[in-house]
């Protein structure tokens, strides 16, 4: 790890001054960047650390739900109104991870943190992600790596949990620069490979996640979430599946199908949510939605397995939300 | 030398055999003997001072003054090295020692491998000095994947012919030289009567090949040591199975005398066969304190850890087998390609040769080099492999003759304590109902019951001392340079003392770890416990014969007619003439009394060779998601005379944990592009937690086989043997489809179930 210099920021403003400076890196839990900095994937001159800001660990579980960014993964998990309103996305942050971990990562870090490819992860590697010419996985190792856009400069696969989460449930991230405040839609917030391999989101230099907001969730939604994993204790999963819709009347609508660990970014599968609007479930429904969903799927050499898992781990969830 | 009459037997089954015994040497336990302390459940010595971490492992020692070693490693897989120059390293601020490892003109055959090292006064130093060490590589081709190195043409990985690195963990006959051809070697080869005779009385036949994967063995504690020069006395604190291995290993590497060197190793975090002698980062670690003249403490990372440590080899085993109508073995054989990168000695044959009863069996072994971290011996070398095609050819074979694989294992085991085993097993695990039990209420998870066999040596080897001192206030002390792996193996020697002495657990002090004490045995080949507890037992045997030669001098009579029992002396003849205990020691000089006995030769008229042993795994496979959870394992296992229930229990459950975890997940994988490692950690290189471990019921069965004066025999192998075996077959009971190769990932899984089905294929 190189030296750098450690600023403990007391407020927003301070630290989003602080960060907009050069060579910069923001820290909440640590749990990711101190990682990447021991491998020296990150070599930042200075650090900002804003866990000790007060107020941005805040849960209004509402709803509305209204969250700060260093709300950890096992507050989330243990929070009684998140489980009762929002409770995909309690389960998300509950089965990331180890229980050591969800104590110390926050809801903004798991945001923020960088994928998992073992290319990426290492120094010796000068991959795209790293500002490198190749992609290794694409011809070497890559059982654990995307099934979908695998035409892409980079196959890695986003790690988020919450991002997943959030995504079905339509969240709003609220950050904040030296330039002010803004809002990004979910939808928004995360970007594929191309053209810049470097990043994964959308904030800008210097940016912070504050905090993120949930609609109100009405009488009538279900929600499920899944993993599968290779092993139940300190694992990745293979893929995850998260499933926010509507029932009335017998009858979906506004359905939101999220798959994890299967591309770049937390993937929201329309060609799932375009068989399940207006339809009425059914084990044939969840069937034909979620051959639906791994209909563009495009493994690469080592991983057609995963495109089975995310398939049963969808019917398993709309049958989980449905029923 | 003395002949005497001894009981062996198992079971109640006893048998009076005559024995030779040395002078000095106790008679084996009689089986009717009652003991108070050996055999029960005593919890470790040790365990308060390493749950409040005031046990100190070489890995804490801290020394004044002392620097931090690191070493630069090959990035390239196959290279020259040019040019080695150190130059920016030695200006850098803190360093205070740099060296080369590997001299220019020097091969690098894998990625990992060892080019120089530095001395620092901060490790965070020490490695900006080791990145600043320039090297000019000349790139070679290489090749990683085995069944590209065996094809014509392929980059050799050995230009002038292999060298294959051997420890004390290995199997003997390790290393004898074999024919080599590109990068294949072998075979070592063995022949019983005539297979092709058996497979023409056999009515069934069938073969199949079986893949394993390389293992790593991921102790807690990584490899490294501690060196201290003083003058030319070279003191050492190392993490190590073997303090005398490494001891001598210094003194050869860093010419001095053995009498100059010292090693210690008061408690350590594991090794599993991969920390037999100082090994390179040992010695660098040596070398750099004697250039810096400061003392120098190199332990490995996690990742250097997994590249360069030592591994359990992969293996491609093809088995052929035959058996009759009635069920009779007639024909086993066995090709195996064991893949242990730039080691050989990757043979996997012990298992086909050694479980089952067959007239008619032939092995042959071939070593494939590839350019990958070297094997070394892992936790029954060859064996988990070798059961696990083993083990799924005699259920295949039991299926094609439509007989119950548990009847027609039995029917073929020459073992009359593995046969014992696999009833009781099979009783606990509910075999009978193996079938009926296989659906669940989840139509998409199957249950499968599995079993497997285990086998292990009688391994006890003689040559350790122990030296025993009964004090004038009553209390004794051991004294035996023996290392402690984590296994229990002072508290084992603490019992055995106890036990013998007739004192409570309390006023016995063991001294182990030391090369300055009488010499304990290397930890490796489940043979620690054979090996020093006769010895312990011996020496402490004598010291009470001295003890009650003083009584009989202070009684002015033979020390014939003077008996110790349950911790008093007393005169043949004369029951009211008697001493206890602290009034015979008060009888001692202030030096007390002082025994130094050596492990006597195995008795040669011991009643069996071999440690059986019985594994069934019950498991539950999600055939959608490919998923395997291991519910439930009974282990049925013997080891002579249990020692310490505790431990030994422990012993069979850590090598259950390490079975699953082989069967499961552990893998590691080699990027085919650039040969290195891609998962040099243990987040990605899985490892079984605590959350997808089984209900462990460990059964043991007692055998007194009178080939050491405890009957004792070590566990910790025998234990992981059939484990990874019993639960492919549970897996493939499961499935209704065979798994042939490990580690039995959803993948695996879920590509066998596709083949039952008749896809893919």
């Amino acid at each position: 790890m190189n030296s750098f210099t450690l600023i403990s920021a007391r407020s927003l403003p301070e630290a989003a001054r602080e960060a907009a400076r050069p060579k910069t890196a923001v820290k909440a839990g640590g749990v990711d960047l101190v990682d990447r900095m021991k491998e020296g994937l990150d070599a930042p001159e200075r650090v900002v650390s804003i866990a000790r800001i007060s107020g941005l660990d805040r849960i209004e579980a509402g709803p509305p739900a209204h969250l700060g960014a260093l709300a950890t993964l096992g507050a989330l998990a243990s929070n009684e109104g998140l489980r009762r309103h929002y409770p995909a996305l309690a389960a998300a942050a509950g089965e990331a991870a180890t229980p050591q971990i969800r104590h110390m990562a926050t809801l903004g870090g798991n945001l923020c943190q960088r994928p998992r490819c073992w290319y990426y992860r290492l120094a010796e590697f000068d991959c795209r992600k790293k500002g490198g010419s190749d992609c290794f996985a694409l011809e070497g190792e890559n059982r654990f790596h995307a099934i979908f856009d695998t035409e892409q400069i980079c196959v890695c696969v986003h790690p988020s949990a919450t991002g997943a989460a959030l995504l079905a449930y339509g969240a709003t991230l609220h950050t904040v620069s030296r330039k002010g405040r803004r809002d990004i839609a979910i939808e928004d917030f995360f970007v594929g490979p191309d053209p810049d391999p470097t990043r994964e989101n959308r904030l800008g230099p210097g940016e912070i996640i504050e905090s993120v907001s949930l609609r109100a969730p009405s009488s009538e939604t279900r929600s499920a979430y899944r993993k599968l994993k290779e092993k139940e204790s300190f694992d990745w999963p293979l893929v995850e599946v998260c499933v926010v819709l509507r029932l009335s009347g017998g009858t979906i609508s506004d359905p939101r199908v999220v798959l994890g660990h299967v591309a770049q970014v937390p993937w929201r599968s329309k060609e799932a949510e375009a068989v399940l609007a207006g339809a009425r479930p059914s084990p044939e429904l969840y069937r034909k939605a979620s051959e639906a969903a791994v209909s563009a799927a495009r493994p690469l050499s080592q991983n057609a397995y995963k495109v089975q898992l995310a398939r049963v781990a969808l019917e398993r969830s709309l049958r989980d939300a449905l029923t | 030398m003395s002949q005497q009459e001894i009981r062996l037997g198992f079971n109640g089954r006893l048998e009076t055999k005559k024995m030779e015994l040395s002078t000095g040497d106790p008679p084996p336990f009689d089986p009717a003997q009652k003991f108070r302390i050996l055999g029960t459940r005593v919890p470790r010595l040790d365990g308060p001072a390493k749950t409040t971490g005031e046990a100190r492992f070489a890995i804490d020692v801290r020394l004044p003054g002392m620097l931090y070693g690191r070493i630069l490693r090959s990035p390239m897989a196959a290279a020259t090295v040019r040019a080695v120059d150190l130059s920016a390293a030695q200006k850098m601020p803190g360093v205070e020692a740099v060296l080369v490892i590997a001299e220019p003109g020097s091969a690098v055959r894998f990625a990992g491998q060892e080019i120089a090292a530095v001395a620092a006064d901060s490790p965070e130093r020490a490695e900006d000095a080791a990145k600043a060490i320039r090297v000019t590589y000349e790139p070679r081709p290489f090749v990683v994947d085995a069944q590209a190195a065996v094809k014509p043409g392929a980059p050799l990985v050995f230009e002038k012919g292999p060298e294959t690195k051997t420890s004390a963990g290995d199997m003997p006959g390790a290393a004898k030289p074999l024919p080599i051809q590109g990068n294949v070697q072998g075979p070592r080869a063995s022949e019983k009567g005539n297979v092709e005779k058996g497979f023409g009385e056999a009515h069934a036949v069938v073969e199949g090949t079986y893949r394993t994967q390389v293992q790593t063995h991921t102790a807690l504690e990584t490899h490294g040591l501690v060196a201290n020069w003083e003058g030319d006395q070279l003191t050492v604190w190392a993490s190590t199975q073997g303090i005398f291995t490494v001891r001598d290993e210094l003194a050869r590497e860093l010419a001095v005398p053995v009498s100059k060197v010292r090693v210690y190793c008061d408690y350590m975090g594991g090794g599993f066969g991969a920390k037999f002698g100082a090994r390179t980062e040992g010695i660098a670690a040596a070398r750099l304190a004697r250039q810096a003249k400061k003392p120098v403490k190199l332990f490995l990372d996690r990742k250097e850890e997994q590249l360069a440590t030592g591994n359990r080899p992969a293996a491609i085993q093809w088995v052929k087998a035959g058996a009759t109508r009635d069920g009779k073995l007639t024909a086993l054989q066995l090709v195996v390609h064991g893949n242990g990168g730039i080691n050989g000695n990757t043979g996997t044959s012990a298992p086909v040769k050694n479980i089952y009863a067959c007239d008619n069996v032939k092995t042959e072994e071939y070593d494939v080099f590839t350019n990958a971290g070297p094997s070394t011996a892992m936790r029954a070398p060859g064996h988990p492999q070798g059961a696990f095609a083993l083990e799924a050819t005699m259920d295949e074979l039991a299926r094609r003759l439509g007989m119950d694989p548990l009847a027609f294992r039995i029917q073929n085991d020459p073992s009359e304590v593995r046969r014992e085993e696999f009833r009781i097993g099979a009783e606990r695990i509910g075999w009978a109902a193996r079938d009926a039990r296989r659906q669940t209420a989840d139509p998409s998870v199957r249950r499968g019951i599995g079993m497997a066999a285990a086998l292990w040596y009688n391994t006890g080897r003689p040559g350790p001392k122990a030296e025993v001192t009964i004090h004038r206030d009553g209390s004794a002390e051991v004294d035996h340079g023996l290392q402690d792996l984590g296994t229990g193996s002072r508290t084992m020697v603490a019992i055995v003392a106890a036990e013998e002495l007739g004192l409570p657990l309390s006023r016995v002090a063991v001294r182990i770890g030391d090369t300055g004490l009488p010499p304990g045995p290397a930890s490796g080949g489940s043979t620690t416990t054979p090996s020093s507890a006769p010895t312990v037992r011996a020496a402490a045997y004598q010291a009470r014969q001295k003890l009650l030669e003083r009584v009989a001098k202070e009684w002015n009579t033979a020390p014939e007619e003077v008996l110790w029992a349950e911790g008093v002396f007393s005169r043949k003849g004369n029951a009211g003439q008697r001493l206890g205990w602290a009034e015979a020691c008060a009888l001692l000089p202030s030096s007390g009394v002082s025994a130094v006995a050596e492990r006597a030769e195995n008795h040669p008229e011991g009643w069996k060779r071999f440690t059986a042993g019985a594994q069934f795994a019950e498991v539950e496979v999600d055939t959608e998601t490919g998923q395997v959870r291991v519910k439930r394992v009974v282990a049925v296992h013997d080891c002579g005379l249990v020692i310490n229930a505790l431990t030994t229990e422990s012993q069979i459950q850590g090598g259950i944990l390490q079975g699953i975890s082989y069967a499961l997940y552990e893998d590691r994988v080699l990027d085919r592009q650039t040969g290195r490692m891609v998962n040099p950690n243990v987040e990605q290189y899985k490892i079984l937690g605590a959350r997808d471990a089984p209900d462990i019921e460990t059964i043991v069965l007692p055998v007194y086989d009178g080939v050491n004066n405890t009957h004792s025999v070590g566990i910790g192998e025998p234990a992981t043997v059939p484990t990874a075996a019993a639960i492919a077959n549970a897996v493939s009971h499961a499935i209704g489809a065979r798994i042939t190769r490990l580690p039995i990932t959803p993948e695996a899984v879920l590509e066998a179930v596709d083949r039952a089905r008749g896809g893919g294929a």
